[in-house]
């Protein structure tokens, strides 16, 4: 009986064992040829491009649709949908020139199409988040907010194959704008057969490389070559799969375990494992992202330009970057990322003193400032919930600490930090931002009177004036002068204390050929290939 | 029986309604809103989007709204996962958590009950403290840890289990494991425990007077009275394990139900939140109904229509 009982157990234990090798299709069906997994770390809002405002998304996005200009495999903007254009003299008038292509069903892409895709993410029913991004477009801001109907708007097809934009102002850096998905076409005869429910699988047709196949929510999103795509014969890669998951130390154990090609990110704390155990197939390159505190300018106590001073003056970035975060972030000396298309930025005035010098200077402005030991300067400083901007934070309050000042920090859930950041309910708030397109432009910005993002309410005239100033002038010599001399206006205000440069972090698989580092951090799968047949 | 179960279903109606009310304000009172993210977003653009919601309506008009909808079954759209609804999204991502739920519940009460009759069986044995240990650790270690170990020994270093998603049966062993070691621990624990009270009784005694063997003591007289803590125990955990874990959802990559909440709770997704609190509220209300239906079949005690 009991000799039985054992010849069972034994049994059991090894068709269990067998069950799970048998059942051990570790390679899903996708893997078997050519397809390209590629973890984009984030949950996609929408693939319907006016309605997505996150850079998970535009790595699908970039692949699905191609807009009138495109990134290369470097990063650099090229013609794209747009085989050619030309400029008005004064440089308000854009006329592009498209090139023969079709939707991913076969019907011809027009230039009704992106005249519809303009009024579409305009419309103000269409509520879309980012329908700023189109605000240069001549009579796109009162459109989108109602004080005008779509008559006004500069957008015009004169025939299926000539597109006629209209700026409000001179745009310098408007073609560097064209390839961000709010400038996509999109299918004027999909929009609308299905409506709403035209970007799901099986309705939404696309005009780039990919089309899409698949989306399981929480999952993955599934795209397969695009037969009608007008360099299809350049695209290697037959099927991309874009996984969604979140967890870096997950998806870290998935790309070790050949579960996946390319990442778009790793956890930081990894970088010295990965570094040590993956040489060759991790990549860390400059981005076109900046990480910064902004002072409330409207607080009574950090309305005093001494005191922001001496809080940007104490910060140790060097430190911070390479004992704090030891990731590969690049101490920020600027707002404007060095990187950003051939301009050189304003640097801090105080770049070229030592660590004790900028200390003592730091100190004094406080001492002017009517600060001293009996009477303490006290600073709230908050950050948004992430164990990066924690170790950022906390690392700023001692730096704080060590010119006299005492610190809270306040942790606060994003959708609570953003607004209060917006709302001038914070003192010292952390945030980042990452550039649309690579132009100064899209980080100066940030410094305008008025702009949402602007959350430290800084404001003069003289900013705005050189700003408005650089964006009308055609030579990339003269405009870079301006950005320069505005930036230097914010830096001397102190009013954004930059950190750091952001970089990208990718995983890269080393059976991938193609790959290019860039400061846009722009892969698309149209030009990676696998080095061998699998 | 019947009129039990049709009076139990009667108050289900108001229970509800306290439950979509009371989570309906208690997330509008929530500072921040779903629109409030690291990009700003002008005035204008934000009340086309509230309008668009019909954010823009009084409160209470909305809640009268929400109410009028939910009652036709709709749960209105995402407010961040905008192509879906959220209807769509729990009908795509329910079946999921309940097979995993189900799944690490079978193999937990299966194994709990197991291991703690045997402890209590052998109380204070060599075995009794082993087990008991292992169930001490196995509350304490928390998911987080044991699952990456299980990725990491399975996934890589032996490489014969898939590290991430839920494409097949492989996909579930590792998933299932580490969602079940704690209740593994907890029904283990109940169990010895009354067990433990069973056995002392007086018909087990006469049981072991009559010259039955230990087995038949155990399995045929002594398990059902132990049992009826555990069911109870699985009322609300099996509501609980169905209705999704976020931390083993985010460490394998599963389409569950779990990161939805966390999600959409951080991102003020109200519908999104609100439809799973009803899924929630209701799966909890059906298991409880189970359970006392369970435990009046157990229990001869107990009679339902009193």
């Amino acid at each position: 009986m009991l000799k039985n009982r054992k010849v069972w157990i034994v049994a059991i234990v090894l068709v269990v064992i067998a069950a799970v090798f048998l059942f051990n299709n570790k390679s899903d069906s996708s893997d078997s040829n050519n397809t390209l997994r590629v973890a984009i770390m984030g949950e996609p809002a929408s693939l319907d491009p006016n309605f997505t405002t996150g850079t998970w998304e535009n790595i699908i996005l970039t692949d699905l649709f191609s807009g009138l200009t495109a990134k290369n495999a470097k990063g650099e903007t090229v013609p794209e949908s747009a085989e050619s254009w030309k400029v008005s003299p004064d440089g308000t008038v854009y006329t592009f020139y498209l090139r023969d292509n079709k939707w991913s069903d076969g019907i011809p892409v027009t230039a009704a199409d992106f005249e519809f895709a303009y009024k579409r993410i305009l419309n103000p029913e269409t509520a879309s988040s980012y329908a700023s991004m189109l605000y240069v477009i001549k009579g796109a801001k009162d459109y989108n907010t109602g004080k005008a109907g779509v008559e006004g708007l500069g957008v015009k097809a004169i025939d299926d194959k000539t597109l006629q934009i209209t700026l409000e102002h001179p745009t310098s850096y408007f073609i560097s704008m064209l390839h961000h998905y709010t400038f996509s076409p999109l299918p004027k005869h999909a929009v609308e057969k299905y409506g709403k429910e035209w970007s799901k699988p099986g309705n939404m047709v696309s005009n780039g490389a990919y089309k899409l196949v698949e989306w399981k929510p929480q999952s993955y999103v599934k795209a397969a070559r695009n037969e009608f795509y007008y360099n299809n014969a350049n695209t290697k890669i037959d099927n991309v799969v874009y996984y969604t998951q979140e967890d870096r130390a997950a998806i870290l154990k998935r790309f070790r375990s050949n579960e996946i090609d390319i990442a778009d990110d790793f956890a930081s704390d990894q970088y010295e494992w990965i570094a040590a155990n993956l040489p060759g197939q991790y990549d860390v390159s400059p981005y076109m992202g900046i990480y910064y505190f902004a002072i409330n300018m409207k607080d009574k106590i950090m309305s005093n330009p001494k005191v922001r001073e001496a809080i940007n003056l104490a910060i140790d970035r060097e430190f911070i970057t390479s004992k704090v975060l030891k990731s590969g972030e690049i101490p920020a000396t600027s707002f404007v990322p060095i990187g950003v298309k051939n301009y050189k930025p304003a640097e801090f005035s105080f770049k070229n003193m030592s660590k004790e010098e900028r200390i003592a200077k730091a100190k004094q402005l406080l001492l002017d400032a009517g600060y001293n030991e009996q009477n303490p300067l006290s600073v709230e400083i908050s950050y948004n919930t992430s164990e990066n901007h924690k170790k950022v934070s906390i690392a700023v309050a001692n730096m704080l600490k060590d010119i006299g000042i005492n610190y809270t920090l306040t942790n606060k859930e994003v959708a609570v930090h953003y607004k209060d950041m917006q709302n001038g309910n914070f003192q010292i708030g952390r945030a980042g931002w990452i550039a649309d397109y690579d132009d100064p432009a899209s980080f100066l910005y940030i410094g305008e009177t008025g702009v949402g993002n602007n959350y430290a309410k800084f404001s003069s005239k003289q900013y705005d004036d050189d700003f408005a100033k650089a964006k009308t002038l055609s030579s990339e010599a003269a405009r870079n002068e301006f950005y320069k001399a505005a930036e230097r206006i914010l830096l001397d205000s102190a009013a954004y204390i930059p950190i750091y440069y952001y970089v990208s972090h990718n995983l890269v698989s080393n059976r991938i050929e193609g790959f290019i580092p860039n400061v846009s951090n722009t892969h698309p799968a149209k030009y990676i290939s696998f080095k061998e047949v699998k | 029986m019947v009129s039990y179960i049709l009076k139990r279903l009667l108050i289900f109606v108001p229970t509800l309604f306290i439950i979509i009310t009371a989570s309906f304000f208690l997330m509008r009172m929530a500072p921040g809103s779903p629109f409030d993210g690291e990009r700003a977003i002008s005035e204008e653009i934000r009340a086309n989007i509230l309008k668009s919601y019909d954010l823009d309506k009084p409160m209470f008009q909305q809640y009268t709204n929400y109410l009028f909808n939910v009652i036709r079954g709709d749960f209105g759209p995402s407010l961040k996962i905008k192509d879906f609804t959220v209807s769509e999204l729990i009908y795509k991502s329910a079946p999921t958590s309940l097979t995993l739920g189900f799944l690490a519940m079978f193999i937990a009460v299966l194994l709990g009950v197991f291991l703690g009759s045997i402890s209590a069986l052998h109380q204070n044995s060599k075995m009794d403290y082993s087990i008991m240990s292992f169930a001490m650790v196995g509350i304490v270690i928390p998911n987080y840890a044991i699952a990456p170990i299980l990725t990491l020994i399975f996934g890589i270093y032996l490489a014969i289990l898939p590290v991430g998603g839920w494409y097949g049966v492989s996909y579930m062993i590792l998933p299932t494991i580490a969602l079940s070691l704690p209740y593994i621990a907890y029904i283990a624990r109940i169990t010895r425990g009354s067990m433990l009270d069973v056995l002392s009784t007086n018909f087990i005694r006469t049981a072991y007077a009559k010259g039955l063997s230990e087995r038949k003591i155990l399995f045929k007289h002594a398990l059902k009275p132990a049992i009826l803590p555990v069911v109870s125990y699985l009322g609300p955990s099996i509501a609980g394990i169905m209705t999704g874990s976020v931390v083993i959802e985010s460490i394998f990559d599963i389409p569950g139900l779990g990161r939805y909440f966390i999600q959409g709770s951080l991102n003020r997704d109200y519908p999104l939140v609100m439809g799973l609190v009803i899924f929630y509220a209701f799966i909890i209300i059906t298991m409880n109904l189970i359970v006392d239906i369970l435990y009046a079949y157990l229990d001869p005690k107990v009679k339902l229509d009193k």
